[in-house]
């Protein structure tokens, strides 16, 4: 029975109101000042749509929105069509090797997209090993990378293992007596697959549409790396905000308000329809995997390791060049290799790697006290202000990563709190960014902790915080540690709002990559990229280790 | 004077408008095992939950001994719970998990050792001192947790359908093993279940809850044979529920049944001629009179349905002539079951059955 309690005044109230106090400073506060930039205006400082109505009015800022749309959308439906059958084949049939392709294609998603976007311009760019190839020995030019499709490979490529992970996850709770009821009511394989199967996991499957609309809409690397003239709109925040033409805070403000709007919008639509979709499902007897025929056995493999090899192939790329000669600049390839890229990288950029590992640390620290906390103020302490903290917590799913930053510098860029460019304010970024996810999984973790079991301590005479600390927090521990290593790898390829709040002395790697990329062909790059992907593999294998089904909760 | 392990006075619960428990007060002995039996949603677990304090009072006094505990914390009553779903913590050993009220009380090792390894034997389970509780079976959990929940030497054991989880076999036998142990220290204790014959078995006295109200306190024996009201009679064990008219001839009173059926009794009360009443009357008081068919006045006709035989009993299902089914047990006997379809007569063993007023809200019956 779940009852509004009267308030408490004890140990957990005070908890309450830290954390309220936290969000108020440093995500309401930063968006309110957003909002109100954008109706503002910068010379007179009157209340003025003049911005919205810019935006609106002059094709070069509202195509970026469509083009953003267009983008996301796009990236939506191919990733589902990627992703389903991927899963689908994967739970009902024996593939070989079944471990190694899960992890393959998690590890796919797990760098940052403009990593791949600059891979794929080296393979199949204009000067592109495949294209100069493919020119030399057929005789003819393969289509231009450059635009919407190269936008729309790469983000597929990078973002069609959510749906995998959600679809799979779906199809572990799909009893394995529903499919054995409606082959025994004479249904077809294919019929049962669009009649039963896709519908008890629509509700997973709009959850990880959303996820990839979102991430795609967001991105920012991609289209600025392998856009060229297509132009979406973080791309245009971020020219408003750092732009050689000239900045413009309170534009930048007007279009990151519209974007947030736009984005709660399909938010909503989103749960709207999986709250219309729903099922609960508890799968007594998992589906059992077959042995296909050996034609479809030979299909099955081809379609799932070409995916993975496809996917992977941009970074086994960037690891290829990385071991390459380069100039002595370091900015042409040349024949032979040498591992001067990565004597390059120890001796001028070891601060990075040492940026990204104190401040993605220190992020995660945060970010995992946090939402122990707020999970058990959600699940055991429900309360008027723990409601107000619930649904703040779940405001940055709809935040592009770039608006965060852009609220954070216009917020702190000031005497009392002078955190622009130092590493506190890419802590306070990323943890705004991550913790819905972290907190969401502590949630579920917790939810499944029967409550007798605080009041078995109760009764035995613990106190609050020795429940908490004693036996809360421990009986958690193995899915906040698993969730813990997702948060690590995401935090380390973060980049939409590091980007915008970084400084000499804060730079990640992922950062670094980045500005050596937007300048060209870089051995150095390379090898900054494969050091960032040896960590998400270590990582992603400390998971698997730990994890005790290999569940996955981004 | 009885020496009271808990004294209840005028127990109060709100729920919004939803009354869960409505005006309850009850004594319980010191060292009495104490049941509270009723469907779900009658409030036994919101009551007992009151006791435990983790379910604020709304009204009323609760009193362990002499102490006034309405606003003590859980935590201060010295109480020890056991959960439906044993709550114990997974990630401590059974040792741990049952020394863990006592490290709490701040103790001295050697006290706790003690402690610990005393009621770890008590339950058996000291052979698995130093394992996570996961690995051990629902039995030895149940174990654990009652271990756990004694070690501290509660002045009130509280339990919450502690054998809801367990198969039937084990239910048994742990239910056994809770009374043994329970008259054994001499706890007082307050269980709660729905299940009757559990109730029954274990208890001392037993309160029926229906609707966040006591319907009866009484002993088993006592619920059994003389319910207060057919909701007990319902409630707990079978039985048939038939309808019947007073009548009064002379200094005889008695029932006649539907079909005309008279039957002379002795401890009826408050009841007069013409009255209808509700009889209640248990499968096993009903005695089969397939011989002899004496005629409408002195038996109740009916055909058989359908039998079960089950070892002990025999239980046959049979329709009245109103149409109206009923069940009756007779002990098995080696001549041949009696045949579906068959015609019989049934008399009913006036002492034992009960009658209630129409409503079925009060006894006639002394």
């Amino acid at each position: 029975m779940v009852k509004v309690r009267k308030f408490r005044y004890d140990f957990w109230l005070l908890i309450s109101f830290m954390i309220l106090g936290l969000y108020i400073l440093f995500m309401v506060y930063p968006l309110s000042t957003v909002v109100y930039r954008s109706v503002v205006d910068e010379e007179t400082g009157s209340f003025s749509l003049r911005y919205i109505r810019q935006f609106f009015s002059e094709p070069y800022y509202y195509q970026t929105l469509i083009n953003s749309f267009k983008v996301a959308i796009a990236t939506g439906l191919a990733s589902i069509i990627v992703g389903t059958p991927l899963a689908y084949l994967y739970t009902m049939y024996e593939v070989k090797g079944r471990k190694l392709l899960q992890f393959l294609i998690i590890l796919s998603c797990m760098s940052a997209p403009f990593i791949g976007a600059y891979a794929w311009i080296l393979l199949l760019g204009r000067k592109g090993t495949i294209t100069t190839f493919i020119q030399k020995v057929f005789g003819f030019s393969i289509p231009s990378i450059y635009g919407f499709n190269g936008i729309l490979l790469v983000l597929t490529i990078k973002l069609f293992p959510l749906v995998f992970l959600y679809v799979s996850g779906a199809l572990k709770n799909v009893d394995n007596s529903l499919l054995e009821a409606s082959d025994n009511l004479g249904c077809s394989r294919i019929k049962r697959f669009f009649v039963i199967v896709l519908p008890l996991c629509m509700p997973s499957i709009l959850a990880a549409s959303m996820m990839v609309f979102m991430r795609a809409l967001a991105d920012f690397g991609t289209p600025l790396i392998i856009g060229e003239g297509y132009m979406t709109f973080p791309v245009i925040i971020y020219n408003q905000y750092i732009g050689e033409v000239g900045t413009n805070e309170n534009f930048a403000s007007a279009i990151s308000v519209i974007a947030i709007i736009i984005t709660l919008f399909f938010f909503l639509v989103q749960r709207y329809l999986s709250h219309r979709y729903s099922f609960s499902m508890n799968a007594m007897h998992t589906i059992e995997r077959k042995k296909a025929s050996p034609i479809g056995n030979f299909f099955i493999h081809l379609y799932a390791y070409g995916v993975v090899a496809i996917s992977l192939l941009p970074q086994v790329y960037l690891v290829y060049l990385s071991f390459r000669t380069t100039s002595s600049a370091g900015i042409v390839f040349l024949e032979g290799y040498s591992l001067k890229s990565y004597q390059q990288v120890f001796s001028n950029m070891g601060g990075a790697i040492w940026n990204t590992l104190r401040i993605c640390g220190m992020a995660l620290i945060v970010i995992l006290i946090m939402a122990v906390l707020i999970s058990y103020l959600v699940v055991r302490r429900r309360n008027i202000v723990n409601a107000v903290i619930d649904s703040l917590s779940m405001i940055p799913y709809i935040i592009p990563g770039a608006v965060v930053g852009i609220s954070l510098i216009t917020s702190f860029n000031n005497p009392y709190m002078p955190l622009v460019g130092t590493a506190t304010i890419m802590v306070i970024a990323m943890v705004i960014r991550r913790i819905p996810y972290t907190i969401r999984s502590s949630v579920a973790i917790l939810s499944q902790i029967p409550l007798s079991i605080d009041e078995a301590a109760e009764s035995l005479g613990a106190g609050k915080i020795k429940i908490l600390t004693m036996i809360i927090v421990p009986m958690m521990l193995n899915g906040i540690f698993a969730g813990a290593i997702m948060s690590w790898v995401t935090l380390i390829t973060e980049l939409s709002s590091s980007i915008l709040l970084y400084s000499f002395r804060t730079q990640t790697l992922n950062v670094a990559i980045y500005s050596m990329v937007a300048k060209g062909a870089d051995g150095r790059a390379c090898a900054l990229s494969t050091i960032l992907m040896v960590f998400t593999v270590i990582s992603l294998l400390v998971f698997n280790k730990f994890s005790k089904d290999g569940e996955i909760m981004l | 004077m009885v020496d009271y392990g808990i004294r209840i006075r005028n127990a109060m619960k709100k729920y919004g408008d939803f009354v869960a428990i409505n005006d309850i007060s009850l004594d319980i002995a010191r060292g009495e095992f104490f049941t509270l039996l009723g469907p779900s949603g009658c409030g036994k677990t919101t009551f007992l939950r009151m006791i435990a304090g983790f379910n604020t009072i709304e009204g009323g006094e609760f009193y362990f001994g002499d102490r006034l505990i309405n606003d003590l914390e859980p935590a201060k009553r010295n109480i020890g719970m056991v959960f439906q779903n044993y709550a114990i913590f997974p990630h401590l050993t059974v040792k741990k998990n049952v020394a863990f009220g006592l490290t709490n009380r701040k103790l001295d090792k050697e006290t706790i050792n003690e402690q610990t390894t005393k009621f770890m034997r008590l339950m058996k389970i000291e052979e698995y001192a130093d394992r996570i509780p996961e690995k051990l079976s629902g039995g030895q959990q149940q174990r654990v947790a009652l271990a756990r929940a004694l070690a501290i030497e509660p002045e009130v054991l509280l339990m919450d359908e502690p054998l809801s989880n367990l198969d039937a076999k084990l239910r048994v036998e742990m239910r056994d093993v809770i009374k043994e142990i329970q008259k054994r220290l001499q706890i007082t204790t307050v269980y709660v279940t729905h299940d009757q014959e559990e109730a029954m078995a274990v208890s001392d006295r037993i309160a029926v809850m229906d609707r966040g109200r006591i319907q009866q306190i009484g002993t088993p024996k006592a619920l059994y044979q003389r319910p207060a009201n057919l909701f007990v009679a319902t409630f707990l064990g079978r039985t048939n529920i038939m309808r019947a008219e007073i009548f009064k001839k002379g200094d005889i009173t008695g029932l006649v049944f539907d079909g005309g059926y008279t039957l002379p009794m002795t401890n009826l009360q408050n009841v007069h001629a013409g009255q209808k009443v509700v009889v209640s009357v248990r499968p096993e008081e009903l005695v089969i009179r397939d011989e002899t068919y004496q005629g409408y006045q002195t038996c109740l006709i009916a055909t058989v349905a359908y039998s079960t035989f089950l070892g002990l009993n025999t239980h046959y299902i049979v329709e009245l002539e109103n149409r109206e089914r009923i069940e009756i047990i007779q002990e098995s006997l080696i001549k041949d079951i009696i045949e579906d379809g068959t015609m019989i007569g049934l008399v009913v063993k006036a002492e034992k059955i009960n009658v209630f007023t129409e409503d079925g809200a009060t006894s006639l019956v002394r």
